[in-house]
């Protein structure tokens, strides 16, 4: 496995993206945190465990995933090429499952018997449902009620899988909150528990190993996009939740300095505090779940509530590695608003005969946004982290009211 | 020396243990807390401790987690927690000590939290999630303004972190009796007092034991090892029960007599 990590990250200490990330948790947390870090480093160096996953990741998630030519979308935009990585195809329908197998297959070398996590638009929690059934292991998804109203059909999915869902009314009933619960989980049952958090946000040793699973999208796209025009593309394009999607597409680019990253986030319904999710465009450094990172807070440092029209982006935080970009001024971040990324779902839906999930929608719109400023040589990969199957309903009720859709 | 370790040493000569006792400031409103605080410090509580109230508290169970957002619903900010404790000052000298997360101090400014807190009368700051290894620039502007640094530390801290807790704590050490979250239990685990003894070997200050203490029997079992037993969820119980009736006051102070009667003696 390549390593840019050592190299793109000068002078950190470790767990610290410069000065992002670290381990800002309760006493009570941190033995739980070392075993994992120890394990996971072990794991890391150890053939058998990559085999294992390599494996898994072929045969059972269906990678290398495709780097799919958008020819309509190329034209009608006027750029070099359009890519999209289709994260989509994977099983499950998302990027999600690439960490949850191998944080499961993780946990299951660890001895531990039991399986949480949180999730918020669903597609993480029926990633872990889905590994933890492969693997045998009991899980249950902690998951905002407001989240499991709009994302109702992941809730059964989990529950086919054999799973557990358990409705989290704390707070704002979503994402953030869902993790809180799934923290206070973890260290009442860590001796026999491993929680499962699903993007590239928590206390160290989680933003890396969550996107050293993930770094095998970016490692496919690059091999690929060289195959396919002979040269890297000129912009990586993802959505940002908490991150991991597009920390798994930027990181294995972080060294080639002539390749723009770029991050879209949730703008929501505005600028104005609880309209939006937009932490790197509008938040401030400050500390949640476990790292210190850009947060969505007020004057007295409580952390806001947010809004997305999609559940997978609508959370207060961003990972301290996308922090780091930012400040290091290494990747870019812009957002997109709930118009757009509805109109971005329809775009794509209708050039190219795919249907993205909402928060990878946001990924499209950034590019819609960016494509008058791009020019004819630009070759462009989108990391189409979601299909949005989960999102019909939602977007029916949405649409149906205010154009009717056909 | 500062109020903390004077009341401390007050309880050795007397040979009675601490009773600290915990509610979430603002809860359920700023002036309702002040009434609550009052009623604590003049039942005999040793120590009073008062959450700042988090949007997110990890470490709390449903109890304190609840109490938070009444808090906060009521419009309770950090400045009007210390303006309660400032309020206080008026008219007692107990040790007040502050339970914070570190998004809130953080946010606040390090240096400009200690020098407000101390202005305010604040004696000691315990930030959960901002471990020793870590919080040089909080445990730095505390120490400059005469606040003390509490810890917490749990059966499951390794020995490296007992020692730089050791070397780096003054008021006391707060030793979580068990993994998981704030809340009350029904026993106290077996393991509890050799981490007591653990600390003991390594810190120089006093050790109190929080987390599941709620009746007189825990805080009577918990003195013979300990110098202090500190209690939360219960006193935040019976704030939440009695909410805005008018026996809230006389509510919260007769549990406190009681748990303060459970550290005289027999230790
Ligand atoms: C399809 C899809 N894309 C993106 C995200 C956002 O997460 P992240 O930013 O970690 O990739 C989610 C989260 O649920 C998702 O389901």
């Amino acid at each position: 496995m390549p390593n840019a990590s050592v190299a793109s990250h000068p002078g950190s200490r470790p767990g610290y993206f410069g000065e992002f990330g670290g381990r800002f948790v309760p006493e009570t947390v941190m033995a739980a945190l070392d075993e994992l870090a120890e394990s996971y480093a072990r794991a890391k160096a150890d053939p058998q465990f990559q085999t294992e996953l390599s494996e898994l990741l072929r045969e059972y998630v269906g990678r290398p995933t495709r780097l799919y030519l958008a020819e309509r979308v190329t034209r009608d935009l006027g750029l070099g090429a359009v890519f999209l990585k289709r994260e989509d195809l994977c099983h499950t329908g998302s990027h999600k499952l690439n960490n949850a197998i191998g944080q499961v297959l993780l946990a299951k070398k660890m001895g531990k018997k039991r399986i949480i996590a949180e999730t918020g638009a669903g597609q993480h929690g029926v990633a872990t449902a889905t590994a933890a059934a492969l693997l045998d292991l009991p899980c249950e998804v902690y998951m905002g009620e407001e989240d499991m109203r709009r994302q109702e059909l992941n809730v059964f999915r989990m529950r086919l899988l054999g799973k557990q869902v358990i409705p989290v009314s704390s707070g704002t009933k979503t994402l953030k909150d869902a993790i809180n619960e799934a923290f206070r989980d973890w260290v009442t049952n860590v001796e026999h528990t491993h929680y499962v958090i699903g993007s590239v946000v928590g206390p160290h040793p989680y933003p890396e190993m969550v996107r050293d699973l993930q770094s095998v999208i970016g490692r496919e796209a690059r091999e690929q996009c060289l195959d396919r025009v002979g040269r890297l593309p000129t912009h990586v394009i993802a959505c940002v939740g908490g991150g991991s999607n597009a920390m798994g597409i930027f990181h294995p680019f972080v060294g080639d300095h002539q390749v723009e990253l770029i991050g879209v986030e949730a703008g929501g319904r505005g600028d104005a505090p609880g309209l939006h999710a937009a932490t790197l465009c509008l938040g401030e450094r400050g500390m949640l779940h476990g790292a210190r990172t850009y947060v969505i807070q007020d004057e007295s440092g409580q952390i806001m509530p947010t809004h997305s029209v999609s559940a997978g982006l609508d959370y207060p935080a961003v990972g301290p590695e996308h922090s780091y970009l930012k400040d290091s001024k290494r990747a870019r971040y812009i957002s997109a608003d709930d118009t757009q990324a509805l109109h971005a779902f329809r775009y794509l839906s209708e050039t190219e005969g795919i249907i993205p999930a909402l928060e990878s929608a946001h990924a499209v719109a950034g590019l819609l946004r960016m494509a008058p400023d791009l020019g004819p040589d630009a070759v462009v990969i989108v990391n189409l982290s979601g299909r949005g199957d989960k999102d019909v309903q939602e977007v029916a009720a949405i649409m149906g009211t205010s154009r009717g859709v056909a | 020396m500062g109020r903390l370790a004077s009341r401390f040493a007050e309880l050795k000569a007397r040979n009675e243990g601490a009773l600290v006792a915990y509610v979430t400031a603002g809860d359920p409103s700023i002036g309702r807390s002040l009434d609550v605080a009052r009623a604590i410090v003049d039942s005999g509580a040793d120590i009073l401790e008062l959450g700042v109230p988090f949007s997110d508290p990890v470490a709390d169970g449903p109890t304190i987690q609840v109490a938070s957002q009444r808090a906060l619903e009521a419009g309770t900010t950090p400045r009007k927690v210390l303006d309660l404790v400032a309020r206080l000052r008026e008219d007692t000298q107990v040790p007040v000590c502050l339970l914070a997360y570190g998004n809130i101090v953080h946010r606040y400014g390090y240096a400009r939290f200690a020098a407000d807190a101390a202005a305010a009368g604040v004696d000691g700051v315990l930030v959960c999630d901002l471990p020793p290894a870590d919080d040089d620039e909080w445990s730095t502007s505390a120490a400059g303004a005469g606040i003390d640094t509490i810890y917490m530390v749990a059966p499951t801290s390794t020995t490296l972190t007992l020692e730089q807790v050791g070397r780096r704590a003054s008021g006391f050490v707060y030793c979580v009796s068990r993994t998981g979250t704030t809340g009350t239990r029904a026993e106290l685990p077996p393991d509890l007092e050799q981490l007591v003894r653990r600390v003991r070997e390594r810190a120089a200050v006093p050790v109190c034991v929080g987390f599941g203490i709620s009746t007189p029997d825990h805080v009577r079992a918990v003195c013979r090892m300990a110098d202090g037993a500190i209690v939360g969820s219960a006193v935040v119980r019976v704030v939440e029960e009695h909410g805005t009736s008018a026996d809230l006051p006389e509510a919260v102070a007769s549990l406190c007599r009681q748990l303060k009667e459970a550290t005289r003696g027999g230790r």
